[in-house]
């Protein structure tokens, strides 16, 4: 039997009093493009970051490989290795150049000499399109580019999964494009990952298979032209209803600042306006 | 109510008053000069030839070790606020070593600690410091150093988003790694302006060493001073010690203020 890269089982977590995981059963499979989506607040970045273990959780267990890595002893940091993760905010190192930042994990982590590092990290760059932006330090970039150095840094881990959270949210919607470019091709070559976003497009075209969650739990999972083109759950539809037409004002959810429409694509994102 | 909220007129008039109260404590302050004893103060505390013999003894020993013993309990306390903050950061035991240090030292007046490193501990162990009593109250300002900059320290260290700690840890850094490469450094470079200033707090603060006393050679600017008070039965070594210390901490406030006006525009 083929080991699922990613796997929860009866995952839980709360916060205090709050809960926000209310067991989450889900396997990832080799290769396999999963995108979750779902109302703010369900949990989703809470899921993401479960499955590295940068949130842990109150129940259940995670398995990477078959090994489930809540046992305290696993090790983690050799684990999270093979875990690359992208998330909204870029998280660049400020303090370091750009090419520092996709160095320093493979030396400091890895053991890989400098020469080969800088080697590796200025291929990955190449990759994502940022060869001749190596010296500059992340504030000197947009955030497009940030977001691709940040891909390329994971990236350079050779990690065999990746997971992205809201990936795109903090863009500038013309600058969106450029990052989930970089997104599909990894996805056609076959890369394992797992994405919260709210761009419905991406997912439709990218995905093998989306997730729909709401309040800590999965509502709904299965190929994107299912559930975001003809989902059963009524819960799924209020949602698509809210994201793919933000005019239509569901009288029981007077929140409906949460999306943002982008005039010049005619693209419809959740979240609200980019600040 | 702020002055702007008041009537011209009646402003014309608080401002008045202002400029006239300022110019009565002026006319005082001169009388009072005129009638001082001019003579006392200049052969007690001015006095050339007394000053003459404090040189060079007052610049190339007593400030040399000023400045010396300024430096190393910057440099170890430094070293050690850092591992107080990273502790105090963290959870389990270590965290309430790290507050009860920073508690006592920080509560502690720095001369009563340098006293007890000084003396009680060598007391209490039957054990003789090195190079005498100076060294036990160095040992007493690393502590109080350790202390305050640990506060400073954690502080630039909360600073620093949560975000990096996270990017780091989710590439497989230790937290040891993830502080020492990530964190300290961005962490630092936001307190370079207060942990200049404490170190010029604790140029002067090394005055206090005077308590636990020093042979010739170690003596620092204020032991100096008051052995020089002794000795001559004259001020002068104090103010030829305080006009030291000026020379010092000025250039290094000013240069605070520097620093800080460049971390204000960089944000
Ligand atoms: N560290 C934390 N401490 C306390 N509460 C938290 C913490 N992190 C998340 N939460 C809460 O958990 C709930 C789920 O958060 P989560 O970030 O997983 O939602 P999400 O689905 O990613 O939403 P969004 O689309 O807004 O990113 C929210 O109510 C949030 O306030
Ligand atoms: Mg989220």
């Amino acid at each position: 039997m083929v080991v699922a890269p990613i796997q929860t089982i009866g995952l839980h977590k709360s916060f205090g009093d709050l809960h926000v995981l209310k067991g989450i059963d889900l396997v990832v499979q080799k290769g396999e493009v999963v995108c979750v989506i779902g109302p703010s607040g369900s949990g989703k970045s809470t899921l993401l970051r479960s499955i590295n273990l940068l949130e842990w959780p109150s129940e259940g267990q995670v398995l990477i490989d078959g090994i489930n890595i809540v046992d305290p002893d696993a090790n983690l940091d050799k684990i999270r290795t093979r875990i690359g993760m992208v998330f909204q905010q870029f998280n660049l190192f400020p303090h370091m150049t750009v090419l520092g930042n996709v160095m320093v994990a493979q030396v400091r982590v890895l053991d890989r000499p400098k020469e080969e590092a800088r080697q590796i990290a200025l291929n990955m760059l190449e990759r994502v399109g940022l060869s001749d932006k190596v010296e500059q330090h992340p504030s000197q970039l947009s955030g497009g580019q940030q977001q691709r150095v940040a891909i390329a840094r994971a990236l350079a881990m050779n990690p065999e999964m990746m997971l992205f959270d809201e990936p795109t949210s903090a863009l500038d919607p013309e600058l969106v494009g450029e990052v989930l470019a970089v997104m599909r091709d990894l996805a056609n070559e076959g890369m394992t990952m797992m994405v919260v976003t709210h761009e419905m497009a991406f997912a439709r075209e990218v995905a093998d298979r989306v997730i729909f969650m709401d309040d800590g739990q999965i509502i709904e999972q299965g190929p994107p032209d299912k559930v975001i083109g003809n989902p059963d759950s009524p819960r799924t539809r209020t949602f698509l209803a809210r994201v793919l037409d933000p005019t239509h004002i569901d009288s029981a959810t007077p929140e409906t600042a949460d999306f943002s429409i982008d005039l010049s694509s005619g693209q419809f994102r959740l979240g609200p306006t980019h600040r | 109510m702020a002055l702007s909220d008041i009537r011209p007129t009646v402003r014309r008039r608080i401002s008045w008053g202002i400029s006239l109260g300022v110019a009565l404590i002026l006319v005082i302050a001169v009388a009072w000069f005129a009638v001082m004893n001019w003579d006392v103060l200049g052969r007690q505390f001015f006095n050339g030839e007394v000053a003459a013999k404090l040189f060079p003894d007052a610049i190339t020993v007593c400030l040399r070790n000023t400045l010396l013993y300024t430096i190393i309990c910057f440099v170890i306390g430094t070293f050690f606020a850092m591992v107080l903050a990273l502790m105090k950061m963290s959870r389990g035991p270590l965290r309430w070593f790290a507050i009860a240090f920073i508690e006592v030292f920080r509560g502690l007046p720095a001369m009563l600690t340098i006293f007890a490193f000084a003396f009680m501990v060598p007391m209490v162990f039957q054990y003789r410091w090195p190079i005498g009593g100076i060294f036990g109250g160095l040992i007493g300002l690393v502590c109080v150093t350790a202390a305050y900059n640990a506060e400073v320290i954690r502080s630039g260290l909360e600073a620093v988003p949560r975000g990096q700690r996270e990017a780091a840890r989710s590439l497989g850094m230790s937290i040891m790694t993830t502080n020492l490469i990530i964190i300290l450094p961005q962490g630092l470079r936001i307190v370079i302006p207060p942990l200049t200033n404490e170190f010029v707090m604790l140029l002067k603060d090394t005055a206090l060493l005077f308590i636990a006393g020093a042979s010739i050679g170690m003596r620092e600017l204020t032991t100096f001073g008051r052995d020089g008070l002794t000795t001559y039965s004259n001020g002068t070594p104090m103010i030829v010690a305080g006009v030291l210390y000026l020379i010092v901490t000025i250039p290094l406030t000013y240069l605070v203020g520097r620093l800080e006006k460049r971390m204000a525009v960089k944000k």
